[in-house]
């Protein structure tokens, strides 16, 4: 059985520490998103406006639907951008 | 069956302070005259558009919460369509979680606003 030696690497690999994701909205207990709130809506979307995807939220299948037909309405309402390109600086 | 429902309606900024009431007026009494019920009204006066909207940057908010037959709201929107005073106007039926959600901001609204008002501070 070959000799196991240990292997040596180029560079460190870096294993990141997998942070573990929650979903807010079931650790809060909100049950509804409020489509007025344009504050709160701001956390989910990014500089350009856009909905921040779940993989980076960490947010359940249910209330991410929410959050994007919340989003979706506060911008028919001209209360959140379509677009923009410096959204959370300019406050 | 009554529904809650909450409509929330923009108005041009081009409009007096008298005409804006006397268009929410007619609203609330349309609604009224169908048989619906009028929880809550906000008004959030003018505020800045985030995008311009028919050339225009401002406009009138107006919040309204009542209870309805579904039947109602599909002419209660054509008489949005109607009025060229309305810019936009978004209807939305409120499940329990959000008539829940609802009854705790308007409480919350009510006690911010005795606080100031005992503070002496005119909103």
């Amino acid at each position: 059985m070959a000799q196991q030696t240990d292997i040596k690497y180029l560079t460190p690999i870096s294993v990141d520490i997998r942070k573990k994701k929650y979903c807010r909205f079931k650790k809060s207990g909100i049950k509804y998103i409020d489509y007025k709130d344009a504050e709160f809506l701001k956390k989910f979307i990014n500089e350009q406006g856009r909905i921040l995807p779940r993989r980076l939220t960490g947010t359940s299948l249910k209330f991410q639907k929410k959050v994007a037909q919340a989003v979706k309405r506060a911008r028919h309402l001209a209360l959140l951008p379509f677009v923009a390109d410096n959204l959370k600086t300019n406050q | 069956m009554l529904n809650h429902y909450e409509t929330v309606f923009i108005m041009t900024p081009v409009l007096s302070e008298e005409q804006m009431k006397e268009t929410v007026k007619k609203f609330e009494s349309y609604l009224l005259e169908k048989g619906a019920e009028i929880l809550h009204q906000e008004n959030w006066g003018l505020k800045k558009f985030e995008y311009p909207i028919e050339k225009k940057n401002t406009g009138f908010y107006h919040l309204i919460q009542f209870d309805a037959e579904p039947s109602i709201i599909k002419d209660f929107e054509l008489q949005y369509r109607r009025d060229e005073k309305i810019m936009r106007y978004l209807t939305v039926s409120l499940d329990k979680h959000a008539f829940a959600y609802s009854e705790k901001r308007r409480k919350l609204r009510k006690e911010k606003q005795q606080k100031e008002e005992k503070e002496g501070v005119i909103l």
